[in-house]
């Protein structure tokens, strides 16, 4: 290959003693010279400058770090039927794009191909989709303006699965009682909770049958630990909540304070 | 005496040409934060590998004390965070810094995308970077596993449904994640292999190229 197929008589030169030709062109970085104002050396000069930089951010985040220790559940639990699942914030946007219809069932195939595959792919191939010298983003506003909203569709995306999450927590049955049982069934507050209509549906024993168990919810949490207090639950009584509709009881003030009192016995050992 | 020793180590080795490559460059005016402070912005992508940093050292020590299996998973992580000391510490940096470098990745991202810094010549390295994001989030997602606890467990289930609803090769796609037909005891140690061996690895390459084609090519220009 060494051989000078057109006669020049050019000196070849190679790399060491390997048959790597000499690139004669080298791919320099651009002369800096080009560029107006303060170029600066990047050893030692600019990386000085770099390190002070990650240490500002290393303090803001060790910070964070110490005021909030990491997070570590209960150990996993198949049979955890009332544990709702949650993925990291990151994946919240894809995961929320799957519980829509149109992105389900059986047009699983948008949610999972199409949407992703136009987002993903989109980013990936950027510099070939869009191929003008112009750099600025308001100079060229195609790029800019699908790019502004492929964002704030994601944002939203992410923010209602965040808020649909919390709705959710806060109306599932949260961990299931370790203790069956019905405390006081002899109270008042019972006889009130068979007249007005919670039994149909939170069932005799509070096992629950169309809406959630109601044993143990005296000391129930709603999300990752805060307690279910007493306004809570009159809150859902009177304003309903998920399925459950509004105004569901029928009594006086003085019965719904009885109903609470023997609601909030309902503890687990 | 330091002098002789680089002396002797470079007349075998010849180090210096490639220690000076990386050391001589000229960072030019409207990348340099000491000059116009909206240049901030050109930082993103330091922090970025600034944080890589933190997560891989926080995560070697967090790999002495971590157990991948069903039975003892939790409880290493529950001793690491309760007994070990420093270890609630560690584990912090290793928690929020997977967020924090998904941030500063996605920042870094939006500075190049706006600055339209990915065009010729550099689209090669805006794929390689764009490839970096995917490894970012497979570690993510492997790691999210790891502690075993009810969130863990959950979130890896409905994970590994959507990647099995993808069409054709779904289900080969969520046996290969889980190592048979359910979130369970194979599941651990292969997304702890995947987390700390294989994609660490693809991570490395990827910005290793990322870094060189950086040096070859040269930051983009002023806007």
């Amino acid at each position: 290959m060494a051989h000078n197929q057109d006669g020049n008589q050019k000196q070849v030169h190679y790399v060491g003693d390997s048959r790597v030709r000499v690139n004669s062109k080298e791919m320099l970085p651009p002369d800096y010279s080009q560029f107006p104002g303060k170029t600066e050396q990047f050893f030692p000069d600019f990386l000085l400058k770099e390190w002070m930089v990650a240490a500002v951010f290393l303090v803001g985040f060790m910070t964070l770090v110490m005021a909030e220790s990491p997070p570590l559940g209960d150990i996993a639990d198949p049979t955890n039927t009332g544990f709702l699942p949650v993925p990291d914030w990151y994946f919240l946007f894809l995961y929320q794009l799957l519980k829509y219809k149109w992105a389900a069932g059986p047009f699983i195939s948008i949610g999972i191909i199409v949407v992703p595959g136009l987002l993903f792919g989109g980013l990936m191939l950027a510099p070939f989709l869009d191929t003008s010298k112009e750099r600025r983003p308001l100079k060229r506003p195609a790029t800019t303006w699908i790019a502004i909203l492929s964002l704030l569709g994601v944002i939203g995306l992410t923010w209602a699965a965040e808020a649909e999450h919390v709705i959710q927590v806060s109306s599932s049955s949260g961990t299931p009682a370790k203790d069956k049982k019905i405390v006081a069934e002899q109270d008042k507050g019972y006889e009130l909770y068979k007249k007005n209509a919670c039994i149909k549906c939170h069932g005799d024993k509070l096992q629950g049958v169309q809406g959630p168990p109601l044993l143990g919810v005296g000391d129930r949490t709603k999300g990752e630990d805060e307690k279910l207090t007493r306004k809570d639950i009159e809150h859902i009584i009177d304003n309903g909540r998920g399925a459950m509709p509004a105004g569901m009881f029928q009594g006086s003030e003085a019965d719904k304070q009885v109903l609470l009192n023997w609601l909030m016995q309902q503890k687990q050992k | 005496m330091l002098r002789a020793v680089y002396k002797w180590v470079d007349e075998r080795l010849d180090v210096t040409p490639i220690w000076r490559d990386v050391a001589d460059h000229e960072v030019p005016e409207h990348v340099n934060p000491a000059h116009h402070f909206s240049a901030f912005i050109y930082c993103f992508g330091g922090l970025t590998f600034f944080v890589v940093m933190i997560q891989i050292l926080s995560g070697m020590f967090l790999a002495m004390y971590y157990v991948p299996d069903i039975i003892n998973a939790h409880a290493s992580v529950k001793y690491l965070q309760t007994e070990v000391a420093m270890g609630t510490i560690v584990r912090g940096m290793h928690h929020w810094g997977a967020s924090v470098a998904i941030v500063m990745l996605f920042l870094h991202t939006l500075r190049v995308f706006f600055t339209g810094s990915y065009k010729n010549p550099r689209e090669f390295n805006w794929i390689v970077g764009v490839l970096i994001f995917f490894m970012m989030l497979g570690l993510g997602f492997t790691g999210y596993l790891l502690p075993w606890d009810n969130k863990a467990y959950f979130a890896t289930k409905v994970g590994i449904q959507i990647a099995e609803s993808v069409p054709f090769i779904g289900s080969y796609l969520a046996t290969f994640l889980q190592g048979g037909d359910m979130v369970g005891a194979t599941t651990i140690p292969r997304f702890y292999a995947l987390h700390v061996f294989f994609l660490p690895a693809g991570l490395l390459g990827l910005l290793a190229t990322h870094f060189i084609l950086i040096r070859r090519q040269g930051i983009s220009g002023p806007l």
